[in-house]
């Protein structure tokens, strides 16, 4: 079975990032309006397809607890299962679609869990699950018939489910009675369609006493490049165990996709600003010359080098380029990357945010910088190479 | 001599064809004369002096500078020359709106690469010359034409340059400004300084050592004048 789910976080702090791009935060936001929590890196750890789970798991929880820059380290059992809903008063219809539904069932430690993904952020309803509960469960808001906003035979929900509600579950062949605690809603469906138990009895749902999860998920300190735990990972020989990726790595190809037509939004808008402030200050600096030939011609006629009109005018775009700049780094850093921050976008698959690198940021001043000082030395080359008696005659 | 001009032409192409300005005109200036050029509108008088302060370039022939010939020197040695040996004074004053007297001073010497006490130094002294010493901070819109006139003579002198050239330096002025600005080409010719002036008044021409008159281009008059 694979479980190459990605259900982590799209992680904002990637080493690829650079300054100006959208991202997008799929599991970890509460909702709109809601501040984002910090979000260090994570590796994602699943079993590999050939195996049931992830064979010597709590040898690679250890190893990987015990690497520098890993925060914490979370475990899953995963199995697939049915969840019925009203199957007391309705017994003679028992597989109707709004009464049971196939399920991922998982199996979480909820303090180390939340710990690692701050899973309880996406609690909608009730509450999280605590370590100490047994026969309760956190379920997933699309198994749920009033949060499926459709309609389909393609997508079995329960109805009738309210926090404290029972349900059944059916997993590995056992078959528990549990109570609701919660529901979760994300911005991932593979969440979503899940039930969640405390590990400690789920283990015994299984039969998995030999401790082997099925998914492990390592969260690192932010700024920690996470290939390099993924590489200690896979020289501890973990990876002949287990599918190790980075959450980027894991990311559905659909999200990258849209990350990328981004940043190439992001790249073609700041081409066309970054043309349309040269073209500006070409056009300043030339009209502004212009209106001073005279002027120019006289500074000229006294003994004032061309070279030193043509560096103040390149003098005079820089400073409009600076000044540009500290307005546009006030406005992006000041105003709309902590708004963006605090008021994502609502995309249906996940929460868009706008990172802007430091480094992104200056390169594009640098190059900014430099189209100003051509922007600047042209049109004053222009003026200052006519004629200085011309100029001063205003011929 | 301090400036010698050999066979200079200067030609102009117009719409009408070619205009010559000048035409074969040899000349020589004394150190420390006072050298007034006089003539008709158009009679070539104003090119001469361009020629002569190195603005422009003649068609043909030579122009010496304390026996170096200069025609020449490439843009950035004539602009180096007229920053360190010769001034301008023109009718218009052209001195920079934007700058206040001591500013408009200020600007040759700063070009010098002087440190700012001598630079400050300079044109304070330059302004007093020219009695301005009391509208040092002031902006020429706020000055009377007489007073642009000074500052702009006040530029000119600051670095001590070995000719002042003037173009119709009285032409915007009233009689009575107008001499007071003769008088201070005459003070400055009594400390020794190179003057040439042009001017189309032969009142104000006279007050000169020496005055040559132009026409078509050509010299054609050359004398005395009040101060010899």
């Amino acid at each position: 079975m694979d479980h190459d789910f990605n259900y982590l976080h799209h992680d904002p702090h990637f080493p690829e990032s650079s300054g100006g791009e959208w991202r997008f935060s799929r599991f970890d936001r509460g909702g709109r309006g809601r501040r984002p929590h910090p979000l260090p890196r994570r590796r994602f750890i699943s079993n590999l397809k050939e195996k049931q789970y992830i064979e010597h798991s709590q040898s690679l929880i250890e190893f990987a607890k015990s690497l520098p820059g890993v925060e914490g380290v979370t475990a899953r059992y995963l199995e697939s299962g049915k969840v019925e809903s009203d199957y007391k008063t309705n017994k003679k219809r028992p597989n109707d679609l709004d009464r049971s539904v196939g399920a991922s069932i998982v199996g979480i430690d909820p303090k180390a869990e939340d710990a690692v993904t701050h899973i309880s952020k996406n609690i909608i309803e009730g509450s999280y699950l605590d370590n100490g509960d047994y026969d309760q469960v956190v379920v997933g808001a699309l198994l749920l018939k009033k949060y499926l906003k459709f309609d389909s035979t393609s997508f079995p929900t329960l109805d009738n489910i309210e926090i404290g509600s029972k349900v059944r579950v059916t997993v590995s062949g056992n078959t528990r009675e549990v109570t609701v605690k919660g529901i979760i809603k994300s911005k991932v469906d593979e969440i979503d369609r899940r039930v969640f138990f405390v590990d400690q009895q789920f283990r015994g749902l299984i039969n998995r006493y030999d401790f082997n999860v099925d998914e492990i998920v390592v969260r690192l300190k932010p700024q920690l490049n996470p290939l390099t735990i993924k590489n200690a990972l896979a020289s501890g020989g973990f990876s002949d165990y287990a599918k190790i990726q980075t959450a980027e790595d894991a990311e559905p190809k659909f999200l990258h996709d849209i990350k990328q037509t981004f940043a190439l939004l992001g790249s073609v808008i700041s081409s066309i600003g970054l043309i349309a402030a040269a073209i500006t200050i070409f056009i300043i600096i030339f009209v502004n010359a212009i209106t001073r030939r005279r002027f120019i011609g006289i500074m000229k006629g006294i003994g004032v080098t061309s070279t030193a009109v043509e560096f103040s005018y390149i003098l005079q775009s820089l400073f409009y380029a600076l000044f540009g700049t500290a307005i546009g780094m006030f406005l992006v850093f000041v105003v709309l990357v902590p708004y963006f921050h605090n008021h994502p976008i609502n995309f249906p698959f996940s929460d868009g945010i706008l990172v802007a690198t430091l480094s992104g940021t200056l390169i594009r001043a640098f190059i900014l910088f430099a189209s100003t000082v051509i922007a600047g030395y042209i049109p004053a080359r222009i003026v200052v190479k006519q004629n200085t008696l011309d100029a001063i005659l205003g011929r | 001599m301090i400036i010698q001009a050999q066979n200079l032409t200067r030609k102009y192409k117009s719409g009408l064809g070619e205009i010559v300005a000048l035409k074969n005109v040899d000349l020589t200036v004394k150190k420390g004369e006072f050298l007034a050029i006089t003539g008709r509108s158009g009679s070539g008088k104003s090119t001469l002096l361009y020629q002569l302060g190195l603005l422009d370039r003649p068609t043909s022939g030579d122009i010496y500078i304390e026996d170096v010939n200069v025609s020449n020197f490439s843009d950035i040695e004539r602009t180096h020359l007229r920053l360190k040996e010769l001034g301008y004074i023109f009718q218009d004053y052209a001195i920079l709106p934007s700058l206040t007297a001591l500013e408009n001073v200020t600007l040759p010497l700063l070009m010098m690469g002087l440190d700012s006490r001598e630079i400050k130094k300079k044109a304070e002294t330059a302004l007093g010359k020219v009695s301005l010493g009391h509208r040092f901070s002031n902006l020429p819109s706020q000055l009377s034409g007489g007073e642009q006139q000074r500052v702009s003579i006040a530029r000119a002198i600051s670095h001590d340059p070995k000719i002042i050239f003037a173009d119709e330096p009285t032409a915007n002025l009233d009689s009575e400004t107008s001499k007071v600005i003769l008088q201070v080409f005459l003070e400055l010719h009594k400390e020794g300084q190179t003057i040439v002036m042009v001017t189309h008044e032969k009142e104000y021409a006279t007050v000169a050592d020496r005055v040559i008159t132009l026409s078509d281009g050509e010299i054609i008059k050359e004398s005395r004048g009040s101060l010899q």
